[in-house]
């Protein structure tokens, strides 16, 4: 699983990315011409003050949002002319994602928070309870299955969300402030979860914080100003 | 996929299902409805057919008057005479028998108990020509009649309302000023095919309706019964021929009288009914619509309650066909309930219906498909706006929604 890409290069590659909200005078440049790549197995954090762009980047990345110039490079396809329904098939197949506020469905067992990107894979009924049940082991909650997320604390909370990120075999891992609701321990808990991930399976994750304590987990650390990257440096741990 | 998604359109569905129920109720009354109406419509069409049926040979009812509806009693043309009744007995082959018959409403009291009814004078040709059968005592001797004596025969209604339980044969009745003699009661022949009561009525001789009720000598119908061995319409046509020349009409003038053909006027309210149940069932079709809004509502307010639900899945990879997919087969489903509700209430209310108003329940597997279909459009119809609104949400706005 360490090397899953068949191309060479950079498996994210950002070529003078733009993204304009407004037009003319109230027009707000949240990236500003960006150039940014990252490789098959990093684990980058993307740190910046409000208002630098940092969810937008996130946004564009995760193909959530289509950048308004630029290119955008995945795998060493250009996906950023995509439409929507086309950058949702990319989403499916390619992307998890993990947000801040777990963002599990409600009254729904953790199982089948995980299942649920595999529906849409079009998995058969075993099979996803099968990759569900892995991707929960993988998290260490595979005996809270059944549980709903009300009878989970915020760390297994979001442990469910990590597996539910998983669940789907993703290139990418996007992670958007994924210990902005949690106190210390289970911060600690979680990022544990994800540098494990990353350094025995190898995945590639891309995380937004504002917290230096949670990205010291991270590689690279990416640091954003006013639409612009400002510093871009391995962090200590990597160094 | 699909199976997946109606799985979750009806867990969506029972998660507020006091609120589903009430949604869906616009729709129950709609199919309940419009089955009702249909079927017991239907029942009361088949009803007609068969007293129609039952009318055997046919019957034609005479009146002076231009319009059916003028004649009788108010009209100003010519009243016929018992002379001009036996005339058509006598000279029309295919007439087998005329009764002469005068007729008015009154109260007939007996005791403490009285009733308005219809008083009619008549002979005994009359049993013969409406088929009534007598249950008790006699019809009227032939000298009753040539003296115009105080006796009646009483309709089933009426013997019930003044008598109950109790034997009327020999009691004295009394109508205005007329003491009459009860000689006998009829079979009762119960309500008509439109609902009016065909029991309620006290016959008496022609010449004591005429003497001591009406006070002129007038015949103000002849009912005739028909030979089946002549077309109605020919009979109709000899019949209206011979009474121009009894009455002396030109022939530039139009009839002053009416021949009314019994089953001709079944057939005809046979189409009232039809148009009723068509006019009512068409009400019920607008709740239909009623209650489709009552759904696009509520559907509205899930798209918006669970605009979190849809970031979500958008993110992890939902195309917005999937999205739209996902809350259609929701209204769909939640205006089927509301169908299959429907037709099961529809089909109790039509025969209770049927019961009370006494036709036959015909139940009918067109109705109940035409209106689960119906129920169905009215999901697809009223189920795409929310579910087009679902689908274009932005994930990133909708995720950032609370």
């Amino acid at each position: 699983m360490a090397d899953r890409s068949a191309t060479p290069g950079p498996l994210i590659a950002l070529r003078g990315i733009s993204r304009i909200y407004g037009a003319g005078e109230t027009e707000v440049r949240a990236l500003d011409d960006v150039d940014l790549s990252i490789d098959d197995g990093e684990f980058v954090a993307i740190m910046g003050p409000s208002g630098s762009g940092k969810s937008t980047a996130m946004n564009v990345i995760g193909c959530l949002d289509a950048p308004t110039r630029g290119d955008y490079l995945f795998d060493g396809v250009n996906v950023a002319r995509l439409s929507r329904d086309q950058r949702a098939l990319l989403r499916r197949h390619y992307l998890g994602f993990i947000f801040q506020g777990y963002n599990l469905l409600p009254r729904t067992s953790a199982l089948h928070n995980v299942e649920l990107p595999l529906i849409y894979k079009g998995l058969g009924r075993a099979a996803r309870r099968d990759a569900a049940l892995r991707a929960l082991a993988k998290v260490g909650l595979a005996e809270r299955s059944h549980h709903d997320p009300s009878e989970l604390s915020g760390g297994q909370q979001q442990r469910v969300a990590i597996a539910r990120a998983l669940a789907g075999n993703p290139r990418v891992v996007l992670a958007d402030e994924p210990t902005g609701n949690l106190d210390s321990h289970m911060s600690v808990e979680i990022m544990e979860v994800l540098r494990d991930l990353n350094h025995r399976e190898g995945l590639t994750i891309v995380m937004v914080t504002h917290e230096e304590d949670m990205a010291a987990y991270a590689d690279r650390l990416i640091w954003m100003v006013d639409g612009r990257i400002e510093r871009d440096a391995p962090t200590k741990r990597a160094a | 996929m699909l199976w997946e998604t109606i799985k979750l359109a009806v867990q969506a569905i029972f998660r507020n299902a006091l609120r589903s129920f009430l949604t869906v109720l616009g729709i129950v009354i709609g199919v309940a409805a419009v089955i009702a109406m249909v079927i017991v419509g239907q029942g009361s069409a088949q009803q007609v057919t068969s007293d129609v049926e039952k009318l055997g040979s046919n019957v034609l009812m005479v009146m002076p008057g231009q319009d059916a509806f003028e004649g009788g009693p108010g009209t100003t043309d010519p009243p016929f005479s018992l002379a001009d009744n036996n005339a058509v007995e006598r000279e029309l082959s295919f007439v087998d028998i005329a009764a002469p018959i005068a007729a008015s409403r009154a109260r007939v009291v007996f005791g403490n108990e009285n009733r308005r009814t219809d008083i009619v004078g008549t002979d005994n040709r009359y049993f013969a020509a409406a088929d009534w059968e007598i249950e008790r005592g006699r019809v009227f001797e032939p000298s009753e009649i040539q003296s115009g004596r105080p006796v009646c025969v009483l309709g089933e209604t009426v013997r019930d309302s003044l008598f109950g339980n109790a034997n009327p044969i020999g009691e004295t009745v009394r109508i205005k000023a007329l003491s009459c003699t009860v000689i006998g009661h009829v079979k009762s022949k119960g309500a008509s095919t439109f609902g009016s009561d065909q029991d309620d009525f006290v016959l008496m001789p022609l010449k004591t309706f005429q003497r001591r009720i009406a006070g002129n000598p007038d015949v103000t119908m002849m009912y005739l019964s028909i030979s089946d061995r002549i077309e109605a319409a020919r009979a109709q046509e000899g019949l209206e021929r011979f009474l121009r020349d009894l009455r002396r009409i030109g022939p530039r003038e139009d009839d002053d009288f009416t021949v009314m053909d019994m089953k001709q006027i079944a057939t005809m309210l046979t189409g009232i009914t039809d148009v009723l149940t068509g006019l009512l069932s068409a009400v019920a079709a607008v709740s239909l619509i009623v209650g489709g809004i009552g759904i696009m509502n509520i559907m509205l307010v899930s798209v918006t309650e669970r605009t979190r639900e849809i970031g979500i899945r958008l993110a992890i990879g939902a195309q917005a066909r999937q999205v739209m997919t996902q809350f259609l087969i929701e209204a769909i489903v939640l205006s089927l309930i509301g169908g299959l509700i429907g037709v099961v209430l529809g089909l109790a209310l039509a025969v209770l219906g049927s019961n009370a108003l006494n036709v036959p329940f015909t139940p009918d597997i067109g109705i109940v498909l035409l209106a689960f279909a119906f129920s169905a459009a009215v999901g697809v119809v009223f189920g795409f706006f929310p579910a087009r609104r679902a689908a274009r949400m932005d994930p990133i706005e909708a995720l950032r929604r609370e």
